[in-house]
């Protein structure tokens, strides 16, 4: 896509797909792509291990990507704006590690167990926020780059964590696990909380971004800037707005995570940042910014996650081909979208 | 990284400042992995721990401790070290290979070398060697998983980050399994709490019958206990870990779980027995020469006692 018609493709962001559009009968390959990705990964697995598409399988799978795809959701905003944060899988840890330790200083305090969790959970939520906030002040009114400054928050936030842990395990009180421990492994109609609330971001984060202002403001900005400046739109406010997004979207992942292992270490959500931006891509965002999908990334998460599932669940392959395996087909899945960018 | 590398060329220059102020400076550089899973976490405690207590008793002792995330960080973290100014280097090599050669350039300009754990490519580099038995680790385990199996049975095992550790481990445990015995698989979770889950997961969806599981790692164990909690499949097999995870050597201790009844140690504290012995030759002039295999044992009911530390954070 050349600049003039990316630019092209913001003014028609009142009307989100249409404008890449040549003729209404085409295929949009864009959208396309990564689900025929994802139909052909099902397939295969299924043939090569039908365990694959048992319903206790796939629910696991689902619950397991939720972390990573709430966060990606996020991603999603800051990606279409133009921006990158590096540091969701740091600020993951570091929002787990602050809630395990809030909730076990407020255990013995707290009159019951859920106060103490709505503590945790508060504290978890404020640092993630305040870390979105600094990653998007710096970004905007610091103007430095955001893959720099991200980077950097990324370090930081690590270092955290290691440090608050002592280089070990932050291991939840028993106790409050106990009470806890539902949010993850419980759920309603024979779908698991992580499973529901990942499917309510989606619609949101799919609402928001193509149907609200804000979303536009994103789309607008990440095609170009100067031009979202020119139509008086807050350049700089929408930008740190996507990176509080981002920040809110951790601290929900986080508090579905906690319960999960009720642990956070210094690898807790080690490359989740790489996780997430390759989904984000692999759904069909571009990486410049200017046009994002929510339900790529949906289907990106899902890519991503079946795959690993799909390697556990067989032994053709030798475990220290894995990471080839994931590669290959990320780049297959990206091609598999190519038409409609050229 | 380039940040650390001039902090630490810094320090180096300022140890190089201060050499000819005081007489009879002994200074010993420590290079150990950084603390990204807990085991490593226990041996960067315990690390410090013998650090603060040796600076504080010997004054004319400086130690610098540097960390690495990787065999290509650490070799730049030694290369770092001034050589000239150092009297030993203490390393745990990340890797064998990769680290033979600076260290034995190291070793060749007169620095005393301690290597600990993982041994060195090149045999006669290290003056002294101190290392816990990775191929008993496994075969502890599978001792054990054959004195619970005698009629035979299946189990799943799981590999940690992919190292000479680890294939010293799986082959050692492999040798001592019996025959009737049979692995289902052997899955990288990279002796990590999060993967560990995700990977027992699979397995419990894939493999109806499981009898045993070899996690060869004590934070593993963690997360494959709540894997099997979640798919209502506790009980079905016992756990042998590896590492002696304060947790899970409470659980042997107190029995408080039947599917964890031992575990195998592999002390991360062996750190702190290198840079003592270290620090003593050539405060005490104790000598210290040669090679110091720690025994590899089963953890159970009985013994886990003197495996327990509550203050460590592994």
């Amino acid at each position: 896509m050349t600049q003039q018609d990316t630019t092209r493709a913001s003014v028609f962001a009142a009307h989100p797909g249409r404008g890449e559009e040549k003729s209404r009968f085409q295929i949009d390959y864009a959208a396309f792509g990564p689900l025929l990705a994802l139909a052909i990964l099902i397939g295969l697995g299924a043939i090569l291990n039908p365990t694959f598409i048992s319903i206790d399988n796939l629910e696991n799978v689902l619950a397991r990507s939720a972390f990573i795809g709430i966060i990606a959701i996020g991603a999603t905003f800051v990606i279409t704006s133009g921006g990158i944060d590096l540091s969701v899988g740091s600020m993951a840890a570091f929002s787990a590690a602050t809630m395990i330790v809030v909730m076990n200083a407020a255990a013995p305090l707290a009159s019951s167990g859920y106060a103490a969790i709505a503590a945790g959970v508060a504290a978890g939520f404020l640092v993630t926020v305040l870390a979105g906030l600094v990653n998007g002040a710096a970004i905007t009114l610091g103007r430095i780059e955001p893959f720099i400054v991200t980077l950097g928050m990324m370090g930081i936030l690590r270092s955290l964590v290691t440090w608050f842990a002592d280089g070990g395990a932050l291991t939840l009180d028993f106790a409050v696990r106990e009470l806890y421990r539902p949010v993850y492994f419980g759920g309603v109609l024979g779908l698991s909380w992580p499973v529901i609330a990942f499917l309510a971001m989606a619609l949101l984060g799919d609402f928001v971004l193509r149907r609200t202002v804000f979303g536009r403001h994103i789309a607008a900005i990440g095609s170009s800037e100067d031009v979202a400046r020119y139509s008086a739109i807050k350049v700089s406010r929408i930008k740190l707005l996507a990176y509080v997004v981002q920040g809110v979207c951790v601290a929900i992942a986080v508090f579905l995570y906690v319960p999960r292992l009720g642990s956070a270490t210094p690898s807790t959500g080690l490359l989740w940042e790489l996780e997430a931006i390759a989904a984000v891509i692999i759904g069909g965002t571009l990486l410049k910014g200017g046009r994002g999908r929510i339900w790529g990334t949906v289907v990106g998460v899902l890519i991503l996650s079946l795959i690993s599932n799909l390697l556990n669940l067989t032994s053709i392959v030798s475990p220290y081909l894995n990471g080839a395996m994931q590669g290959a087909v990320v780049i297959i899945a990206v091609l598999l979208q190519r038409p409609s960018q050229r | 990284m380039t940040l650390k590398r001039t902090l630490i060329a810094a320090t180096m220059l300022g140890l190089a400042g201060t050499a000819t102020a005081q007489e009879e400076k002994i200074r010993i550089g420590v290079s150990i992995p950084a603390a990204t899973h807990g085991w490593a976490g226990g041996l960067n405690y315990h690390a410090r721990q013998a650090i603060d207590r040796l600076q504080t008793q010997y004054p004319n002792l400086e130690i610098v401790l540097q960390t690495a995330a990787n065999a290509t960080e650490q070799v730049n973290d030694i290369e770092d070290l001034n050589s000239g100014t150092m009297t030993a280097l203490v390393i745990l090599p990340f890797e064998s290979a990769p680290l033979t050669a600076p260290v034995k350039e190291i070793a060749s300009q007169g620095v005393y070398v301690t290597v600990v754990d993982r041994g060195l490519s090149e045999p006669g580099i290290e003056t002294f060697h101190i290392a816990g038995d990775n191929p008993a680790l496994g075969r502890e385990a599978a001792l054990y998983i054959n004195s619970k199996l005698p009629d035979g049975g299946e189990v799943v095992a799981m590999r940690g980050i992919p190292t000479e550790i680890d294939n010293q481990r799986v082959e050692g445990f492999k040798k001592a399994l019996n025959s009737s015995i049979k692995i289902l698989d052997e899955k990288h979770s990279n002796w990590n709490r999060d993967e560990g889950f995700a990977v027992m997961q699979d397995y419990l969806q894939r493999f109806p019958k499981i009898d045993a599981v070899w996690t060869q790692d004590d934070d593993t164990t963690l997360g494959v206990i709540d894997a099997a909690r979640q798919a209502g499949r506790e009980g079905e097999f016992f756990i042998v870990g590896g590492g002696g995870m304060k947790q899970i050597v409470q659980m042997v201790k107190e029995g408080s779980r039947q599917d964890v009844p031992v575990t195998v140690s592999y002390p991360p504290s062996m750190i702190a027995t290198a840079i003592e012995l270290t620090a003593e030759h050539f405060v005490s002039k104790i000598p210290l020469d040669g090679r110091y295999i720690l025994n590899t044992s089963l953890i159970t009911k009985e013994n886990a006692d003197l495996f327990y530390f509550p203050d460590s954070p592994y």
